[in-house]
This record gives structure tokens, C-alpha cells and sequence, in this order.
């Protein structure tokens, strides 16, 4: 059915507008009215589509994005500055605030940076207690993501609702080894804090071994659906040379076709004795941004039977650790992860007190957000509500 | 990959289809931060470029740079085909607040009485001028390797702010330098959008400061009681205090 048939008042089809939007059947008479005028609208901070208190300053022109602006700091707490007020140590279990979805990933960036600052060694069971964590959170956290992503292409809480059957299957297990569904605390400097039971682990085992057979039957659902193909593909194109340049980090990069994933570069705590593949995109767009979280969940569902089955015995923390009164040496350093998001750093600068002189959290959320007005460029505002959906933020890292 | 759709290959959708690397990468080794500091000297004679030690374990030095020749150095940087550092990771600022540093000059003083000359110790002050620092931490994406870290610093505290900005340099400054400018006061020039980033734009110190004092009222509750209410008393007019306090028997 064409356009003139459902208007039923003038089908005549009129030239280009003055922005060069394309030609169509219109009214013309209401058309000359309102044609030129650019209408700006506040999308958030209380917005469904912003997952948090979020704000984009969109200017439209009739349904196409012109301009957009987001605005940050709802959520601001100045963490930073209460972290250089506390001891190292203190600001462990604040560290689980910032990307509340992945508490056990942004422990293992400060955790990692801390010990790089004071040179301690990690035991090998620790080491491979902390991949089985970070990576049962980028299971949690990515199934989560698709699930709100296809929430905002408007299917209601279905998909989401199976990824949080899953979820809950993890955070059960993260409860009952550290206590907290969601608020960890679990890493420490030179180790983790409680070593799993033989039950804990075998149950992990069973979970991870079963997730190929739920993500199948996500898959299926959603992968090949059209509206979703219709929807996403060709949607908030991005190319390499920008993204690099943007700092753009994570499976947002990666969709770019750009191969920087920082367990292959960086290969901290033991990553290099483990044998998987980094998904790279053709395209850039929100379809392939979707496509990297189902290949990431793939690969580490591989991660987590290596680590499972090579897990050694011993000790989970470096017996010189000193968890109290703990003092570094004056120095600076950077740690960095891959966490589901992207790059998670913290820039430490000690001058040897017990607290920090610079604690520096460097997000890979915000960062994430830099390129977020030339994706949406020429989209209509439904499709801004999808790119950012593919970006995947926390506005408790955002803002911090 | 088990499990893909068969409709997603029969789609009506124009699109290509997909193709998805799996890719192994091997990280490649750098050049120390003295062989750069090398480079940059001779490349650029009119620069200054200190090389800052890191003392601590991690080992890794960074490149004090000065605030004229910044954006070319970093222009340089990003394109030399050795280094190749085009990814930004982290901008950091930093605050260094004035510090008096005290010293002890010993003079020996003869005696007149004709003994041993006598030693007299003096206390010298010396006021270091503090400075604020934008610290920046470069990576290569296509030759992965890393990190390369610049040091920028302001002539002082006060009224000599500026730096230059490296957002048209690397993107992925941008927010983090607005960040800076929000959280510590340092004016980018040459930024495209300066703007408070998570402050809201009316306010007026800048929080992340050493020196910065929070207002006596940020605890602001509705109810206030404890040292909350002591606080918040000096802000409270006669009548809301009378209301708060209640009716005096």
C-alpha cells in the first residue's frame, strides 16, 4: 500500500527539503508550514531507553536526527575523590558501584592496577579464579545487554526475561561464593577473598557447559528475526579510522572490524594459556555490534571449560600480602582489563600513604559515548534508542 | 557456531552477509621511553622534553612535554610510523598543590673567644609552585603495543591554566579533557566543545583540587539531626530553625 493511498489528501510528491531530506508524497499546505523548523527535544534524564539517568539533547528535523548532544552527570558522585580519602583497601568494595552489572570485572582492573603499583605477585589458583569470574560476568552481562537491546526495538521483556533467567543462575553463584548477588567485593590485592568448594565449582561447570544450549535457543529467537534484521542492519554505521582515533574500546571497536582486544594484548593474569578467538565485525553497525556479544558469550563459554579443567590447587592469596595497613611505594601505574564494556583502567599515583594521591578510573562507558552523535546522525530518534542500546553503558561508570 | 538461524542467510534484507575473523594477535615489543625522548629531542631541537622516572615497580616513564610544542609532538606521535600510537587510553589530571620545602644550611661560626668555631644550623622555607597536570596515556592499536605517557603541566595554580588541548590530535580526549577542565580547572584551548561535563554548568569551584572545600551544607537532608543539624543550622533562618527544633516548653 503507498503513501497516497494511506493520506488520502494530496498525493502529489514534492522536491527534496531545503536540508535535503528525500522527496515524498505530502500535504503540502501543512508541509509548508512547519518545513525548516528544527525542533530540539530532551530525550532522559528519566527516559526508559537511556538505562539510567542519562540525557540526550536531540534536535530533529521532522523525524531525522540533526544534532545531538548528551549530557552526563545525574549519577555523579565524584568517586575518585572519595577514593584518594580512603585506604587502598577501602575502596575495594566501591569499585562494585561503578559497573554495577559487572562487580567482579571492575574488582580484578583494581585489583590489577593496585598490585601493579606495589609489584605483588598473584597466586595461580587466584589468577584462575579471577578468569572464571570475569568471565561468568561477560556471560551475565552481555546476555543482559542483548536482552535490553531488543527491548528497545520495542519486543517487551521477553528476550530479556530468558536472559535473566540466566543471570540469576549466575548471581546465584556469585552469591553464594562472596556473599552479594551483585556487590562482590570479592578480589583483593594478591588474590581473592574466598576460595570456591568443590561443589561451587562443579556447579559453575554445569552452568557454563549448559550455556551453548541456552544461547542456541536466544539465538534462534532473535538473531534471524526480520524485524530485528530491518531494524539494525545498516543502523549506526562506524568505521575504524574513527572509532580508533574516538577511543572507542570493547565489542563496540571490535564490531568495526578493528582486532584490539586486551586479553590477547596485554595477556594479563593467565590468559595466554587459553585457547580463544576475538570475533571481529564486517560492517560496524548495530547488527554486528549485537553479533560480537553472541560470539564473545560463544568463546567464553570455551574460556571458562578451559579454566575448569586446568584450575590448579594451592593457596588463593600471596602469602606476603598485606591487606591492612597497606602501603605502596611511591610510584604511578596503570592497570587496564577488557571488561565487558570495553577497556577498564585505573591510574594510581602513590606517594606512599595509605591512601591513594590519584585514584583515576578511566570508563570505558563514557568513552564509549564519544562517537554516539555520528552514529545517529541521520537516524530517526527510534534508531538512536537502538545505537545507544548497542553501545552499552552504565551510567554508574559514566558518571562515577 | 551452532545454532544460527537459517532465516537470517534467506532474509529479505539487502545487506551483505556477515562475515566474522577470528584473529590471534601478538603483541610486539616498543621503544623505551629514552630512545623516544631521543627521537623527539632531535626532531623537534626547540622542544623541552623531561623524561620523568617512575620509581615504582611498574616502571613506566613518561615524557614531561612543554605546552607549546605539545600538539605537534603528539601530532608526530600518532603518525610516525615507528610508534604509531594512534589510540588515547587515558587523560588524567592531576592536582600538585605548592609545597614548602624546608632546608638546613649548617655554618660554622668562628669563636671569638678563640675555641672550636660553633655550627650553626638554619632553616631555609622554600615555596615549590605547585602546578596542575594532564597526564595522558598512549597505546598503538595497529602495531599494538604500549603505553607512551605524556605529562603536560600549567605554569601554576592560579591564573596560568591553559594547555594546550590534543582533542584535534585524538578524539578520545574529549570528554576526558572536559572532564579535567569540570573537575580540576585546566583550560584546553583549541578544545572544540569546552564544556563542565559532570558538574552542572553553573557551579563554581572544582572539586577534584587538593585544596577544594566542600560546602558545610552538602549533606542537605530534609530531616536534618546529628552533626548534619549543626551544620545546616547556620544556614537555617530563625523560623525554619524554631520549626525544626520545635515548640520550647
Amino acid at each position: 500500500m503507498s503513501t497516497s493511498q494511506v493520506s488520502g489528501f494530496n498525493t502529489q510528491v514534492s522536491a527534496p527539503g531545503p536540508f535535503g531530506g528525500p522527496a515524498g508524497p505530502t500535504v503540502r499546505a501543512v508541509h509548508d508550514q512547519f518545513h525548516g523548523d528544527l525542533l530540539e527535544v530532551s530525550m532522559g534524564p528519566q527516559h526508559p531507553s537511556t538505562h539510567g539517568v542519562f540525557r540526550m539533547v536531540v534536535t530533529l528535523d521532522g523525524e531525522q536526527i540533526v544534532k545531538l548532544k548528551p549530557v552526563f552527570g545525574y549519577l555523579h558522585r565524584n568517586h575518585e575523590k572519595i577514593a584518594e580519602n580512603t585506604s587502598y583497601l577501602g575502596s575495594m568494595p566501591y569499585t562494585d558501584r561503578l559497573d554495577y552489572l559487572c562487580s567482579m570485572s571492575t574488582n580484578w582492573a583494581y585489583a590489577l592496577a593496585v598490585e601493579k603499583l606495589d609489584g605483588q605477585p598473584v597466586p595461580d589458583r587466584a589468577q584462575y579464579l579471577r578468569i572464571i569470574m570475569a568471565e561468568l560476568t561477560r556471560l551475565l552481562n552481555h546476555s543482559c545487554l542483548v536482552g535490553f537491546l531488543f527491548n528497545d526495538l520495542g519486543t517487551s521483556f521477553t528476550p530479556l526475561l530468558y536472559a535473566f533467567r540466566e543471570r540469576e543462575k549466575i548471581l546465584d553463584l556469585f552469591e553464594s561464593l562472596s556473599g552479594s548477588r551483585m556487590m562482590c567485593n570479592y578480589q583483593r590485592f594478591g588474590g581473592c577473598r574466598v576460595d570456591p568448594s568443590p561443589e561451587w565449582l562443579e556447579a559453575a561447570r554445569r552452568l557454563a557447559e549448559n550455556y551453548p544450549r541456552f544461547l542456541d535457543e536466544y539465538e534462534a529467537m532473535l538473531t534471524g528475526n526480520e524485524i530485528m534484521l530491518a531494524r539494525t542492519q545498516g543502523i549506526g554505521r562506524l568505521n575504524s579510522t574513527h572509532a580508533i582515533n574516538a577511543g572507542l574500546t570493547g565489542p563496540v571497536l571490535r564490531a568495526s572490524g578493528v582486532d584490539y582486544d586486551v586479553r590477547k594484548i596485554d595477556g594479563y593474569g593467565v590468559y595466554p594459556r587459553f585457547d580463544f578467538r576475538v570475533p571481529l565485525g564486517a560492517h560496524g553497525d548495530t547488527y554486528d555490534r549485537y553479533m560480537m556479544r553472541i560470539l564473545e558469550m560463544r568463546e567464553s563459554v570455551k574460556i571458562l571449560s578451559q579454566a575448569f579443567r586446568d584450575l590448579p590447587a594451592g593457596p588463593i592469596m600471596d602469602p606476603k600480602a598485606k591487606l591492612r595497613g597497606f602501603r605502596p611505594k611511591a610510584g604511578e601505574a596503570y592497570g587496564r582489563i577488557e571488561s565487558p564494556k570495553g577497556e577498564l583502567g585505573f591510574y594510581l599515583i602513590s606517594d606512599g600513604s595509605p591512601n591513594p594521591y590519584r585514584y583515576r578510573v578511566r570508563p570505558p562507558s563514557l568513552i564509549n559515548l564519544t562517537l554516539l552523535e555520528e552514529m545517529c546522525l541521520g537516524h530517526t530518534v527510534a534508531d538512536a534508542v537502538v545505537i545507544l542500546g548497542s553501545i552499552d553503558i552504565v551510567l554508574g561508570e559514566v558518571d562515577r | 557456531m551452532s545454532g544460527r538461524h537459517p532465516l537470517l542467510w534467506t532474509s529479505r534484507s539487502q545487506h551483505p552477509p556477515l562475515h566474522f575473523t577470528f584473529t590471534h594477535s601478538t603483541p610486539t615489543l616498543l621503544e623505551t621511553a629514552e630512545q623516544i625522548r631521543d627521537r623527539l629531542v632531535t626532531r623537534f631541537p626547540a622542544a623541552q622534553i623531561v623524561l620523568v622516572p617512575n620509581p615504582g615497580p611498574a616502571a613506566e616513564h613518561s615524557l614531561l612535554l612543554d605546552a607549546t610544542h605539545a600538539p605537534d609532538i603528539a601530532r608526530f606521535l600518532r603518525d610516525d610510523p615507528v610508534l604509531r600510537l594512534d589510540y588515547c587510553s587515558n587523560v588524567t589530571g592531576v592536582d600538585w598543590p605548592d609545597k614548602d620545602i624546608t632546608g638546613i644550611t649548617k655554618t660554622s661560626v668562628p669563636d671569638p673567644a678563640g675555641g672550636p668555631p660553633k655550627i650553626v644550623e638554619q632553616k631555609t622555607v622554600r615555596r615549590q609552585p605547585g602546578c596542575l597536570e594532564a597526564v595522558y596515556h598512549l597505546y598503538s592499536m595497529a602495531l599494538k603495543h604500549g603505553p607512551v605517557i605524556l605529562r603536560l603541566c600549567t605554569a601554576n595554580r592560579i591564573d596560568a591554566v591553559t594547555l594546550p588541548s590534543l582533542t584535534p590530535v585524538w578524539r578520545a580526549c574529549d570528554f576526558q579533557e572536559r572532564e579535567i577542565f569540570d573537575l580540576y580547572g585546566i583550560v584546553f584551548e583549541h578544545h572544540p566543545d569546552l564544556r563542565r561535563l559532570l558538574m552542572w554548568d553553573e557551579f563554581k569551584d572544582h572539586p577534584m583540587r587538593k585544596d577544594y572545600v566542600e560546602p558545610d551544607d552538602y549533606e542537605w537532608e530534609p530531616t536534618a539531626h546529628g552533626a548534619v543539624l549543626e551544620r545546616a543550622k547556620a544556614h537555617l533562618t530563625p523560623a525554619t530553625t524554631a520549626i525544626k527544633e520545635g515548640p520550647k516548653p
